[in-house]
């Protein structure tokens, strides 16, 4: 009954987790431009091979191999947010434009208005 | 085979029909991404699809030795983002794509047109 238990469980983490990284790669393809398209892949990417990698813990039915995939889930959470402003922040420094649709942009770019 | 081992087995493959989609609709972006930042984020959003493919994988064949792996490429996937991240910043934009109009009219020799030559310098000294 228990086993039983955490395979269910382990199937509809499964099916989450793959639903939420087709969803991240749609929203990479669809989005505009590349500050949109961070959105999807920093948030949804991560918790799509989150879920995952929780799922192949949750089934080994192993506390240490638990708590193994639990600190890469832990990892991709603390390291996804970094990586997706580093390269927002340098493709902005390098003067990549939003796309039109884009209301404002608070980060001034590096020599237009302050110049003068 | 019981009933939820039948189920998981289900949610295995359905598992892994997403995520080879997922990768395909990555690497059109890949290939198609107008800019270098994109084509980056691109490559990042392929590893985090890649662990969750490895995970799926190490669900179904029953070797945990698979999590270690998928925290490893996790661990080199951010460092190559990092590494990428400063190569744009420190390569800028590139001539090409300074002003549609330039791409237009330098799309025979690429990029060494005396107008980008101003537009980089300039871009340099801002600051």
């Amino acid at each position: 009954m228990f086993e039983a238990i955490i395979t269910l469980s382990v199937a509809v983490l499964l099916v989450g987790g793959a639903t939420f990284s087709l969803l991240a790669a749609i929203g990479i393809v669809r989005f505009p431009d590349l500050y949109t398209r961070m959105h999807a892949a920093s948030k949804a990417g991560t918790v799509g091979s989150g879920l995952l990698l929780l799922a192949a813990g949750l089934h080994s039915l192993d506390v240490a191999i638990l708590f193994r995939a639990l600190a890469g889930f832990f990892f991709f959470v603390l390291t996804a947010p970094i990586s997706a402003h580093l390269l927002a922040k340098a493709a902005h420094q390098a003067g990549y434009r939003l796309a039109k649709q884009s209301v404002i942009d608070q980060l001034p770019q590096k020599e237009e208005p302050r110049r003068h | 085979m019981t009933m939820p081992e039948q189920i998981l087995s289900g949610a295995t493959v359905f598992a892994l029909a997403l995520l080879s989609l997922a990768l395909l609709v990555t690497v059109w972006r890949i290939i198609r991404g107008p800019t270098l930042p994109d084509r980056v984020l691109g490559l990042d959003m392929l590893v985090a699809i890649a662990i969750g493919l490895i995970a799926v994988v190490a669900i179904r064949t029953g070797f945990n030795l698979y999590i270690d792996i998928a925290i490893a490429l996790g661990l080199v996937g951010f460092l190559a983002t990092v590494a990428f991240a400063r190569f744009v910043l420190a390569r800028g934009l590139s001539p090409e794509k300074a002003s549609p109009e330039q791409a237009a009219a330098g799309a025979g020799k690429r990029g060494r047109t005396p107008q980008a030559k101003v537009a980089r310098r300039k871009r340099k000294g801002g600051r």
